[in-house]
């Protein structure tokens, strides 16, 4: 490797990512055009993942990223890449991590995690160091090595990584514990001084896997650092060797340092204050013992928080009169585009959609039909026909109307397996086909011929009352105009004498519980006209269903209009599909059940009729 | 959190299920101990426990503090040492409970008790063995001056440090070579701290300590156990550790709101702490980040208002919009239960560094719904509000609050990364206050 042992990062660095998390891939995506570099990250690897590649945006533009199943697949395919961005979760970091070590090609890790065992921690930790490699964490947001990689989060967002001057290096080495004061810090520094050449935040557990002391001899060496800044906390003993280093001229550079958590004394170190590190656990570890201790080692340590900015200007200003630090001109920095659904949640940018949905709602914290939330449609004792109502038609139906759905369902979900679609049902899952497979097929028989009558009637009935046709008049009409026998009327067994039971239901419920039944009336008129030619050519139970559905709307006040609209998309046919499919089902389920071989059909059952064609 | 104490009889109960995979064939523990809460039925104790009637008896509280030898805290004599009883214990019991004490300076009440048998030894007997995991590896404590004197003959203690990646064998050997000299049977108490060795490291311990330690023939009796265990280790020896909680220090019992965000932290993935330091104090922080929250606390004592400091806590991780109601609610319900001693209204400091990845406006929106709900709470006790944020979408979320504030009436003050993250603070309790007196 070409850059010096004293950097972790360069413009060059290539990473490879563990988890695929897209927000903060992007991120570092984001901060590499920003600071007009390459791509860093080269790989993701993600075990439970099947794609094999992962879109992301450099720039405007859209990169593929590859996604491997393992450290060891993606080191392999990318030596290049030395660092390891380790998103794994608590449960997972720690064997990603000592499995990476390993491989040679890895030198630094961050890790993310919060909430790894400290005594994983601790092994994490000796083995990078008798290998001579870096672990950043764990619990961190990771660090910035400014104007050349940015790991993961740190930095936080594009405006604030510009305005703190995160993207071009600066005079200062940062080292924290705390990713969200690394990220103010940045801010003090930019705005005090000229900026960091280098932030690590080390994280808030008890053994970090580096520390500070092993951040500010990197920063000692790299000769861009002028000064560094330390911010410690209450709570072990790192900060200690820190002020050894100090007091023993292993470092030179100046350094301001300040330990947070003075406020532990007045509690009697009952209180948890911040990190999981950050718990005295004697006289030594207080935050104000600390911080005399650096301070009588050499270092320059403000009298609070609240003095740091103050005293960074300072030091900062002194190195610049000495010559030591000289004003850096500010690089271009390119446009980055705006993330779509962000300006969207700001109402700064608008795009015309492709699809409109009326109907249901998957947005909020609950979905919602036709704008009630499923639990109350459960709650307030909904049934299926109201569901109905609510998702095809947008309306909360009244209870008549309610009510006689759910009789026509319970009517038309079965006629025996000899129908055309359930024999295709039982046919299909006898060869061995799946659910889904077989009630397609019996679906797909659903039309003119079978099942289709309840639309038809529905239509023709519909048009010869709302024309005014005398039911004579209208009989004549479907034989000589249209040419087709009335849909919804004949029966193949029942006549006047022997009525069909299930019209007789519909018929009476209708009657009694309808504001009006014109159609039906008008339905009747016709029959009396048909059957007085044959006996058994009754209004049907499709017919009966067909008529009932337009007395139905009609009564829910839909125009003629609407109504004809409902016929024409299928609506009313829907009634017998949703229905239907009810017995399809039941058919697939007993052949699966009845565990039957694949059906073939007797050839003696078959007239075959084959001739040769005439030879030309 | 990390590290945190066990009860006596947790670290006890853990040994005794663990034993047979790490100390079987070899030593025998024979596990008598009972756990008294102030739930405990005492007269069920003999019909669940038949051995209380057929022995002498130890009794003290168990509560994470020790010494309570010295504290006169273990009832092991009525006249001579081995003759309590079962019903002297109950009455000894029955008197100590609820009773209030000091440990430190901290007041709490007696509440929790273990009930053992009175095992007959002598002083020579008592031995001493302690692990701590630390910064340099796992360090091993022997000695063979156990009981409540160990830390007078600390200069007989053998200290040895193990590796953190040593192996199984190094590790034996390292244990080997550093029995101290005054251990009568050194095979036996060497094979002990062996295995009690991997047991600590198996199950995550970060500290664990048997004084004194009786060993008799392949009889061992932990006479006093005191440990902590990793509490992140739950997904890799929880199934060891079986049921377990983990008790507040002493006399810092958790009131039922710091018990109530325990228990949403527990359940989120991002963080949520709250601890009540002074319910009538006048300052109340709302502090995102976990190094922030330091700060922030720092910054109200150097100003000379800790008394005030009415609470320490903090949110991060990019809580959702529920989340930081629900937490943003509890502070509010303790901060509006009475107005100030003083008179003056409280002191709300809203406040955060630059988030990296929290979302500022989703946070902040959390933070305005549980405001739109005590806005007439919060009138009432008088609340003056000062708000400091960056991060992801910081421009909008300050905008919010400052409209949310001002729509109820409520008086609020709002800066961004460009003032100085504790800057608040100061112009809250000092500047704002100076202000106010000259008018």
């Amino acid at each position: 490797m070409a850059k010096p042992s004293y950097l972790l990062f360069d413009r060059n660095t290539k990473a490879i990512f563990w988890n695929l998390n897209p927000n903060a891939i992007q991120r570092m995506l984001d901060y590499d055009y920003l600071v007009g570099r390459s791509p860093s990250i080269v790989a993701i690897v993600a075990p439970t993942q099947t794609r094999k590649f992962e879109k992301f945006f450099y720039g405007t533009s859209e990169i593929l990223i590859p996604i491997y199943r393992s450290t060891q697949e993606a080191a392999e395919a990318h030596p290049e890449a030395d660092v390891l961005v380790n998103f794994a979760s608590f449960r997972t970091a720690y064997k990603v991590t000592m499995e990476a070590l390993d491989i040679p090609t890895i030198r630094t890790i961050a890790i993310t995690a919060e909430g790894i065992p400290e005594r994983f921690a601790l092994e994490m930790r000796e083995k990078a160091k008798s290998l001579g490699k870096w672990i950043i964490g764990p619990a961190t947001v990771g660090g910035i090595s400014a104007g050349a990689f940015r790991i993961g989060n740190a930095g936080g967002t594009l405006q604030n990584i510009v305005n703190a001057k995160l993207h071009r290096p600066g005079s200062v080495g940062l080292v924290t514990r705390s990713g969200g004061l690394f990220n103010e810090l940045s801010n003090v520094i930019a705005r005090n001084a000229d900026g960091i050449v280098e932030g690590i935040a080390i994280g808030g557990d008890r053994f970090p896997g580096s520390d500070f002391l092993d951040h500010l001899l990197r920063f000692q060496e790299n000769p861009q650092v002028k000064f560094m800044i330390m911010l410690g906390e209450v709570g072990g003993e790192l900060e200690y060797k820190v002020a050894e280093a100090i007091a023993s001229g292993k470092i030179t550079k100046p350094v301001i340092a300040w330990c947070i958590g003075t406020i532990a004394k007045h509690f009697g170190g009952e209180v948890q204050f911040g990190h999981a590190g950050a718990k005295a656990g004697a006289e030594r570890e207080t935050a104000d013992a600390k911080n005399q201790a650096l301070r009588e080692a050499g270092a320059l340590v403000p009298k609070s928080f609240n003095d740091l900015p103050e005293l960074i200007k300072g030091v900062y200003e002194e190195l610049k009169a000495k010559g030591e630090i000289t004003e850096i001109e500010e690089p271009e920095v390119p446009p980055i585009p705006e993330d779509y659904n962000k300006l969207r949640a700001q109402g700064r940018v608008r795009r015309p959609s492709h699809f409109v949905c009326t109907i249901s709602d998957d947005r909020g914290e609950e979905a919602t039909y036709c704008g009630i939330p499923i639990s109350e449609v459960v709650e307030k004792g909904y049934s299926i026909a109201d569901v109905i109502g609510l998702l095809w038609f947008k309306r909360k139906f009244p209870k008549w109307a309610s009510d006689f759905i759910d009789m026509v369902i319970k009517i038309v979900a079965d006629h025996g397996p000899a129908v055309s679609g359930a024999h295709n049902a039982r046919v299909t899952a006898r060869a061995g086909k799946d659910l889904m497979s077989a009630l397609a097929t019996a679906i797909l028989t659903i039309g003119p011929r079978f099942g289709g009558a309840i639309d038809g009637a529905a239509k023709y009935f519909k048009m010869a009352k709302d024309k005014g046709m005398d039911p004579y008049e209208f009989v004549e009409y479907m034989k000589n105009v249209e040419k087709k026998n009335i849909p919804g009327i004949g029966h193949r067994i029942k006549s006047v004498k022997n009525p069909d039971k299930r019209v007789e239901l519909l018929k009476n419920y209708a009657k009694k519980h309808f504001p009006s039944t014109e159609y039906l009336d008008y339905a009747l008129e016709v029959e009396k006209v048909t059957t007085a030619k044959k006996e058994n050519l009754i209004l049907n139970v499709d017919g009966t269903i067909g008529v009932l559905l337009v007395d139905m709307f009609k009564a829910l006040g839909y125009s003629d209009k609407e109504i004809d609209e409902l016929i024409e998309a299928g609506a009313f046919n829907a009634f017998f599909v949703l229905g239907r499919s009810i017995g399809f089902i039941g058919h697939i389920l007993d052949e699966k059940r009845l565990g039957m071989p694949l059906y073939r059909h007797p050839w003696d059952d078959i007239l075959y009729i084959v001739e040769r064609p005439e030879e030309e | 959190m990390a590290q945190r104490g066990i009860r006596e009889f947790d670290a006890k109960r853990i040994l005794a299920k663990n034993w047979n995979d790490y100390f079987g064939g070899e030593f025998e523990y024979d596990f008598k101990s009972i756990l008294i809460t102030p739930e405990t039925d005492l007269d069920k104790i003999p019909e669940e426990h038949p051995w209380v009637k057929e022995t002498a008896l130890v009794a003290k509280p168990d509560m994470l503090f020790g010494k309570r030898g010295k504290l006169g805290l273990v009832l092991y004599k009525v006249n001579t040492p081995g003759d309590v009883t079962w019903e002297d214990a109950k009455k000894w019991i029955k008197e100590k409970m609820g009773e209030e004490i000091e440990i430190k300076g901290v007041k709490g009440k007696l509440t929790h008790f273990i009930v053992e048998p009175f095992i007959p030894h002598e002083q020579k007997d008592e031995y001493y063995v302690a692990m701590t995991l630390s910064d340099q590896g796992d360090k091993i404590f022997m000695s063979a001056f156990g009981g409540i004197d160990v830390e007078e003959n600390w200069d007989k203690v053998r200290e040895v440090t193990i590796p953190i990646l040593a192996s199984e064998e190094e590790a034996f050997k390292l244990i080997e070579e550093n029995i101290p000299e005054e251990i009568e049977d050194k095979k036996t108490y060497a094979e002990f701290v062996k295995r009690l060795y991997k047991y600590f490291k198996d199950l995550h311990f970060a500290y664990l300590e048997i004084n004194p330690l009786v060993l008799k023939g392949n009889k061992v009796f932990p006479l006093d156990m005191v440990a902590r265990l990793d509490d992140t280790a739950q997904f890799v020896a929880g199934r060891k550790w079986g049921e377990i909680t983990f008790p507040a220090g002493f006399g810092r019992e958790l009131t039922p709101e710091e018990k109530y965000i325990k228990e949403l932290d527990e359940k989120s993935g991002a963080s949520l702490k709250l601890t009540i330091l002074n319910p009538e104090g006048r300052v109340w922080l709302l502090i995102a980040g976990g190094g922030a929250s330091v700060v922030y606390s720092d910054t109200v004592a150097d100003l000379g208002f800790v008394k005030e400091l009415a609470n320490y806590g903090e949110y991060s991780g990019n809580p959702s919009r529920t989340e930081t109601r629900e937490y943003v609610k509890t502070l509010f319900d303790l901060m509006t239960r009475q107005k100030h001693k003083s008179g003056k209204p409280k002191i709300l400091i809203i406040g955060g560094a630059i988030a990296n990845f929290t979302d500022v406006a989703k946070t902040f929106d959390g933070i305005i719904d549980a405001m739109k709900e005590y806005a007439d709470k919060l009138k009432e006790v008088g609340v003056k509000i000062y708000v400091r944020r960056g991060g992801p979408n910081y421009e909008i979320g300050l905008a919010r609050i400052k409209k949310a504030a001002e729509e109820l009436g409520l008086p609020i003050e709002v800066y961004g990364p460009e003032t100085h993250m504790t800057a608040i603070v100061k112009k809250a309790l000092v500047d704002d206050e100076k202000a106010e007196s000259a008018s």
